[in-house]
């Protein structure tokens, strides 16, 4: 690939499915009294028709602040100061409140981080749901429980949950509540924040199935937030790997964790811990720069153990490598 | 026999059901037994999920509560009946590195803090430089120097650099025993590696033990001796940690080893699993077996007894009829 052609030409080579979202150049800061930290710095890709996409990387990379960039809802002092966000064609930034009004659930849905926390504590699960449902679509009462209930049975959550308040409710229930209320609209996307983190293993492993059955069924898109490259490896089709607010490498997923092309994706897949074999750990610092005043060059180069000098003039574009498959490093693409 | 480090005698914690309680006493840990041996020092992971005990048992051995039953001796007296002089002795050489390193930090003050209330409260009687040698061996041996962390806040650090401190803390009162409480569910996977490095470090050239309390049995593997899993306030399985995960007996086990996810997308979970309604995880068997609800290879002994511990293999134990040779003839 040569290095001439422009960034963001990642959104430009052809598919063999539909895209379903596109993510152009997107950036967001959050402003401090001591400069702007860039959380998201010219991140591009796309998601096609009933592809789950894994984002992984570790705490403050922006994986969380890139979720809420697509959905617009960046919460000052952060604000998407560049980029676009496409929905089936429709762009999202800069639109008024009442018009994303319309493509919120209906368009686009989120599961949020910590689901048993985002439910509010004194309402019933029953009105909770029925907010979103007729801010949407006006109808009765008998309609809209059997509208819910249906939800509930794709979620696999009895009928008694309709009349309950969240504290009733297990971990487990509660994250399908969440679940159920995502898909509620039938949306062509759905964004799902750590969907299983503070659960327990046998209840993320039950929680993970009904999130892929639901997926299939719907014939829905993804995006799935994690840090454990475990269930990523169970329940994603291609994975996006962040570093300190740029996108380094996305690809499919067998590629990703066979053969991984960035170093720090590298560092990721080997990082893995296993209950296969015992390996020597690998041992790796954290983040070693300060966001608000980024390096010249390479983002990586501080960690990279390839660094040479061209990491730390010309910052690396993310290049087509294989179908779906782009990398943002020198070492690549020379 | 040489006398165990912490010896836990059937020790039973219930909490709740006070005179005017209403609701059900819960039963968090039920005639829980665990030797700690003193030489060599050994990473014990204690595993289990939320709910099964787990930090009740690190709160009991760290004096934070009081068994309702049972005995906690330490080095063979018993934790209720020191005096003193014992009882400071105690507080030095166990020590607790916690779940959340952002949590533990008084954000006013700067790190050197933390060090200087170690040296003040344990009496250490160092002069300055001692002091500062120390604390720069402590910090030296966590990977961290002390010109780049002490005068910083808690808040310019990363979440594993925090928890390195807190090590390093630990460290500077040459404990016997840390009781490491979930220390790398709150660190990224790239910078749990270090973490873990310390501890194999701190067991093998400082004869530390561990009681390392997680729900993720991946890490446990890494760096485990002798293993418990907890299911419920009891001890389900129990033994060398790579036997249990190879070769996993109780039914609750293999299914909590089953659903970890395997990192490599060619090895995909091959069957559903399906948990019982709340109604029925909830109900409490007064007797018998506490997976009894869940468990897909149920007997009828299961639920009129409580499992005893039965032999397996060398070293691998586990609470199971099934492993009974009595009832499986």
């Amino acid at each position: 690939m040569s290095a001439d052609l422009a960034v963001g030409s990642a959104l430009d080579i052809p598919t063999d499915r539909r895209k379903v979202l596109e993510v152009d150049r997107l950036r967001v800061q959050y402003e401090t009294p001591r400069g702007s930290v860039k959380a998201v710095d010219d991140v591009s890709f796309y998601l096609k028709e009933q592809e789950n996409l894994g984002l992984v990387g570790e705490s403050g990379c922006g994986k969380t602040t890139t979720a809420m960039a697509i959905l617009q809802m960046v919460q000052s002092p952060g604000r998407i100061v560049g980029g676009q966000v496409r929905i089936n064609g429709k762009e999202l930034v800069g639109i008024s409140e009442g018009e994303l009004r319309k493509y919120r659930w209906s368009e686009l849905s989120l599961i949020p981080q910590g689901a048993m926390n985002s439910l509010n504590p004194v309402i019933r699960i029953k009105e909770q749901m029925a907010d979103a449902l007729l801010a949407h679509r006006p109808m009765n009462r008998k309609e809209l429980k059997a509208w819910i209930l249906k939800r509930f049975n794709d979620v696999g959550l009895p009928e008694r949950v309709y009349n309950m308040y969240p504290h009733e409710l297990s971990g487990g229930m509660k994250q399908r509540v969440c679940i159920a209320m995502s898909i509620l609209l039938n949306p062509s996307v759905i964004i799902a924040d750590e969907p299983t983190s503070a659960l327990d293993v046998v209840v993320q492993r039950v929680v993970a199935q009904t999130i892929m059955e639901v997926k299939e069924r719907l014939g829905v898109s993804m995006i799935m937030i994690g840090h454990d490259m475990g269930l990523q490896a169970q329940m994603v089709d291609r994975v996006a790997v962040m570093y300190a607010g740029h996108l380094v490498e996305i690809g499919p997923v067998k590629n990703m964790f066979k053969s991984p092309l960035h170093p720090y994706t590298q560092l990721l897949i080997e990082a893995i811990p296993s209950i296969a074999e015992k390996k020597p750990l690998k041992v790796s610092e954290g983040l070693t720069h300060d966001l608000r005043h980024t390096p010249k060059g390479c983002i990586f180069q501080f960690r990279c153990p390839y660094v040479h000098d061209t990491c730390k003039e010309i910052t690396p574009s993310l290049e087509y490598v294989a179908p779906d498959h782009f990398v943002a490093c020198h070492r690549v693409s020379s | 026999m040489p006398e165990p480090l912490l010896e836990l005698q059937n020790v039973t914690k219930v909490f709740g059901g006070g005179l005017l309680s209403t609701s059900k006493p819960i039963v968090a840990l039920d005639d829980y037994s665990l030797i700690i041996d003193d030489i060599p020092a050994r990473i014990t992971p204690i595993a289990g999920e939320s709910g099964s005990g787990k930090t009740t048992l690190a709160n009991l051995v760290l004096g934070y509560l009081s068994p309702t039953s049972g005995r906690i001796l330490y080095r063979g007296v018993d934790l209720n009946a020191m005096n003193s002089q014992q009882r400071l002795a105690y507080r030095r050489e166990v020590q607790a590195v916690f779940q959340d390193p952002y949590e533990v930090y008084n954000p006013f003050y700067r790190v050197q803090h933390v060090f200087d209330m170690v040296v003040r409260n344990f009496r250490l009687g160092l002069n300055q430089q001692e002091r500062r040698d120390r604390i720069e061996e402590a910090l030296n041996l966590v990977g961290l120097r002390g010109e780049e962390i002490l005068e910083k806040y808690p808040h310019q650090l990363s979440g594993g650099q925090r928890q390195r401190v807190m090590v390093a803390r630990a460290y500077m009162l040459r404990p016997r025993l840390i009781v490491a409480d979930e220390p790398v569910s709150a660190v990224d996977a790239s910078l749990r590696a270090m973490i873990l490095d310390i501890m194999l470090n701190l067991r093998d050239e400082h004869h530390i033990s561990f009681l390392y309390i997680t729900h993720d049995l991946s890490t446990a593997y890494q760096i485990g001796d002798d293993m418990h899993v907890l299911f419920q306030g009891t001890t389900v399985e129990k033994g060398d940690t790579a036997g249990i995960i190879d070769n996993p007996k109780h039914p609750y086990v293999q299914q909590l080893i089953g659903s970890i996810p395997v990192p490599d997308p060619e090895i995909k979970w091959d069957t559903n699993i399906h948990l019982p309604s709340e109604e029925e995880m909830r109900a409490k068997y007064a007797r018998g077996c506490r997976f009894y609800p869940r468990c897909p290879s149920a007997m009828d002994v299961c639920r009129q007894e409580r499992p005893p511990l039965f032999h397996v293999d060398e070293d691998h134990e586990t609470a199971c009829f099934l492993y009974d040779t009595v009832v499986a003839e």
